[in-house]
């Protein structure tokens, strides 16, 4: 077992956290939605349409350029409306469960073909471009993240707990794709062991797999890592074992909105406000965010659940408009993470309060070096992000685009002065730089 | 506060695009801003919570930085007008002074660049920047007392278009923009910008200060009387020929551009820089190390030939702008180094040149400024040097599988 410690970024304490680890558990829905946005790099074409009837893990619709890419449904009933948006995008599939969740059976003798079929693995990602695997590629490697860094993740002993079992089938299966290892990324407070574990201590984003590869065994042009999460893993583990997916999941309600942060054990792609209901304490000023602050999808209400179907976290839209001369403010409560303002020095190490404004303008990049300082990579993020911007391919290949996704910018995102959305401008740059190569 | 910001919402339509005064949206917008933090929120994609941070806050703290060399500036300016003409005046009104005398050049920098920054900002449909809040202040700092506004106005025009906003504006420029200034004077109008009627303000300001000047009067800076300096013996004098001191240096009562002079408040500037994290302690660093290397040999050299070479290291460090560059000019994130290890490189040569075009060229008594636009030029080769390193490394790791 190695143990790697990174320095490079910053653990944001927000408020909310889950204290109490008992597992409410959320009502039965009567609507449940997949959304294709979930699983880049899949574009959809429909094997069911409205009206169908569907059995949980059957599939909803697979890749246009791969039809055995599957995504499946997370509950049994039948499909209600196919959402579409502009030029006729699938923006949600959305199923109306009959309570009984029947299961569909999928044949494990090929683990690769059970995985495909089951939908676990749109739940995988590759590098590069951060898509779904394509099958017809061998990894060189496949990263499993077995901890969420990200402010105010549940741990995910909450999943692993009592599962050595799925854990280890899982592994070996995983080890059955590929040449190379299994490598497990662990938080030092739950170590999973394995031929392959490695500890990784320091602060977010110490637990996104890509950043966990980059310090192991950093991804070469023309090289494929897989990279995906323990909960998967698990999940594959029990496929193995009993030949129908688990899709019920456990999500934190978390952030500063929640009246009683809390687990709560749902089925995928459930409503927001099954999860939620009558949790969060004022309902007109709040952002819910599926997910977390940094790499989370803005929801409502009556929205539903959004991949990985962790997190919830719900923190003030505006906790402050119209602030008067925001810039010259010395209030300890105005939190960041530089020296320029007073919270270093007054605001102690207490969570803190967080809305959605974004405090500033978008402005050329002036700072030096703020990147770099919230990305624990050997990567000039600065210059792979103006790479991108100009979308000149050989300077991005150099600097190293093969080895990042967008979740590797988000701290850098929150961090940024010039407020640059490069999240926004590493996945387009992935996804032309993709297109592209193909 | 909400009467304000009601008035600003009711006069808003105005500025809107079809609106009165639609031209000058990005003005008004710039005022809302700078006003009221804006209420926008995160987007759809990206990250939710974003830092306090942004660009006016990180602005004002280095106009904070520059307070106490500019007070002292101008405090110094009305101390050597009334040391010239041989006055004993209150601490008051000797700050009154300067200040009559400093104000009217801070408002023009300010005018002029701000004007020409909301222009181009409208141009291009952007927000306005907050570079200049620095610059324009910056500015007035390093040119001597005795600049005529209109070279001012016409300097500073000539440096935001030509080394600012034909470049893309703020963030894009290559060259330091109050630099650029300082250097369209000094070639522009060298006779008003050195020499010894240059920096000491020796006229009645609003009539403030009248008087003669004293007989054994002379204007020369300290580098100014080193460079003409005969014979083996170095001594250097202030305006009515006292002795000064390394000592008078640090403390700054000696002639200069009006925020150069006092080693000590720049200092106080460069803690407060560097407390808050908003300029890079490596440039700092590495420029006082560059310029004392460099100041020590030149020092274990010393020649009559160069008689600047005589100054002691310290002394080099404590006269002149080299303080002033190395902790408000060479930090510039736009136009030095930007990777860690190139900020050093990029230092340590803004120190070595500084001196090494004081001491060795005679035609320049002060080689701070060209220094750092040396070193902005070669900012962007330094750091595709530390870049290619990293580049070479991934090849070479990609080789070797």
């Amino acid at each position: 077992m190695t143990t790697i410690k990174l320095k490079k970024g910053y653990d944001l304490k927000l408020k909310g956290n889950v204290e109490d680890l008992t597992i409410a558990k959320a009502p039965q829905a009567q609507l449940y939605a997949v959304v294709p946005d979930d699983f880049s790099g899949v574009v959809p074409r429909l094997e069911k349409k409205e009206g169908d009837i569907v059995a949980a893990g059957e599939a909803l619709y697979h890749d246009k350029s791969n039809e055995s890419i599957k995504v499946c449904s997370p509950v049994s009933g039948t499909v209600k409306e196919v959402r579409r948006g502009e030029r006729r995008k699938i923006e949600a599939i959305i199923i109306e469960a009959d309570g009984k969740q029947t299961s569909a059976k999928i044949p494990t003798d090929d683990i690769k073909a059970a995985l495909l079929q089951s939908g676990l693995w749109a739940m995988m990602r590759q590098r590069p471009y951060d898509i779904v695997p394509d099958p017809g590629t061998e990894p060189r490697d496949i990263f499993v993240t077995c901890f969420d860094s990200a402010p105010l993740a549940p741990s995910l002993s909450v999943f692993t707990q009592g599962k050595q079992e799925f854990i280890a089938k899982g592994i070996a299966a995983l080890s059955k794709l590929t040449a190379g290892k299994v490598y497990l990324g662990c938080s030092p407070d739950n170590v999973i062991e394995s031929d392959n574990t490695v500890v990784f201590h320091g602060p977010h984003p110490a637990g996104n797999a890509g950043i966990q590869a980059a310090n192991i065994k950093p991804v070469n042009k023309g090289e494929v890592i897989w990279t995906t999460d323990i909960v998967t893993v698990i999940r594959l583990g029990q496929l193995l074992a009993t030949g129908t997916v688990d899709y019920t999941t456990v999500v934190a309600v978390t952030g500063e909105n929640v009246s009683k942060p809390q687990l709560v054990e749902c089925t995928m792609g459930a409503p927001i406000s099954s999860i939620v209901g009558g949790n969060i304490a004022d309902t007109a000023n709040t952002r819910i965010i599926s997910g977390n602050v940094l790499t989370g999808i803005p929801v409502d209400l009556d929205s539903y659940l959004r991949a990985p179907y962790r997190q919830i976290t719900a923190i003030p839209n505006i906790s402050c408009p119209d602030e008067f001369m925001g810039w010259a403010s010395v209030s300890p409560k105005k939190f960041s993470i530089y020296r320029s303002f007073t919270s270093w020095l007054l605001g102690g190490s207490k969570p803190q309060s967080f809305d959605a404004k974004i405090n500033g303008g978008e402005r050329a990049i002036v700072m030096a070096g703020e990147y770099d300082r919230m990305i624990p990579m050997d990567i000039y993020a600065e210059f792979l992000i103006k790479a991108i911007i100009t979308f000149d391919i050989e300077k991005m290949e150099q600097l190293g685009i093969y080895e990042v996704a967008p979740e590797d910018f988000a701290l850098a995102e929150y961090a940024d002065t010039s407020k640059l959305e490069l999240q926004r401008i590493v996945r387009d740059g992935l996804n032309r730089l993709h297109a592209e190569m193909c | 506060m909400k009467a304000l910001k009601k008035f600003m919402d009711n006069i808003k339509p105005n500025f809107q695009p079809g609106g009165k005064f639609a031209k000058l949206q990005s003005v008004y917008d710039g005022f809302e801003s700078f006003l009221f933090t804006p209420n926008s929120t995160s987007g759809k994609i990206g990250v939710q919570i974003h830092d306090s941070i942004d660009l006016k806050r990180t602005m004002i703290i280095v106009v904070i930085a520059l307070m106490p060399a500019m007070l002292f500036g101008m405090y110094n300016v009305g101390y050597q007008h009334y040391l010239a003409i041989g006055q004993n005046e209150t601490f008051l009104n000797t700050f009154l002074f300067g200040l009559a005398a400093v104000l009217p050049s801070i408002v023009v920098s300010y005018v002029v660049g701000l004007g020409i920054e909301f222009i181009g900002a409208q141009i291009r449909g952007h927000e306005i920047n907050e570079g200049f809040l620095v610059t324009g202040l910056l500015i007035p700092l390093i040119c001597p007392i005795n600049t005529p506004l209109w070279m001012i106005a016409v300097a500073t025009a000539f440096a935001v278009i030509f080394a600012k906003e034909v470049f893309g504006g703020t963030g894009m420029n290559i060259f330091n923009v109050a630099l650029i200034t300082r250097a369209v004077l000094f070639f522009g109008y060298p006779s008003k910008m050195s020499g010894d009627a240059a920096f000491v303000a020796t006229d009645p300001v609003f009539g403030l200060g009248k008087g003669t000047l004293v007989d054994s009067y002379t204007g020369a800076t300290p580098l100014g009387q080193a460079a003409t300096n005969m014979g083996d013996t170095l001594q250097l004098t202030n305006i009515v020929g006292d002795p000064i001191s390394t000592w008078d240096a640090f403390l700054g009562l000696i002639p200069g551009s009006v925020g150069e002079t006092s080693t000590l408040f720049i200092l106080v500037g460069a803690a407060i820089l560097l407390i808050t994290g908003i300029a890079s302690w490596r440039i700092m660093l590495s420029v006082f190390a560059g310029g004392l290397v460099m100041a020590t040999i030149a020092n274990t050299f010393a020649s009559t030939l160069f008689p600047v070479s005589m100054l002691g290291p310290v002394d080099q460090l404590c006269y002149g702008g080299f303080a002033f560059a190395a902790v408000f000019m060479a930090t510039d994130p736009v136009t030095g180094a930007r990777t860690d290890i190139g900020k050093f490189i990029y230092g340590f040569l803004i120190g070595v040149f500084a001196i090494l075009i004081r001491i060795y060229n005679g035609g320049f008594p002060e080689g701070a400024m060209l220094a750092v636009l040396l070193m902005n030029a070669f900012a962007p080769t330094i750091d595709h040097c530390v870049v290619s390193a990293n580049i070479k490394r991934r090849i070479n790791r990609a080789k070797a599988k």
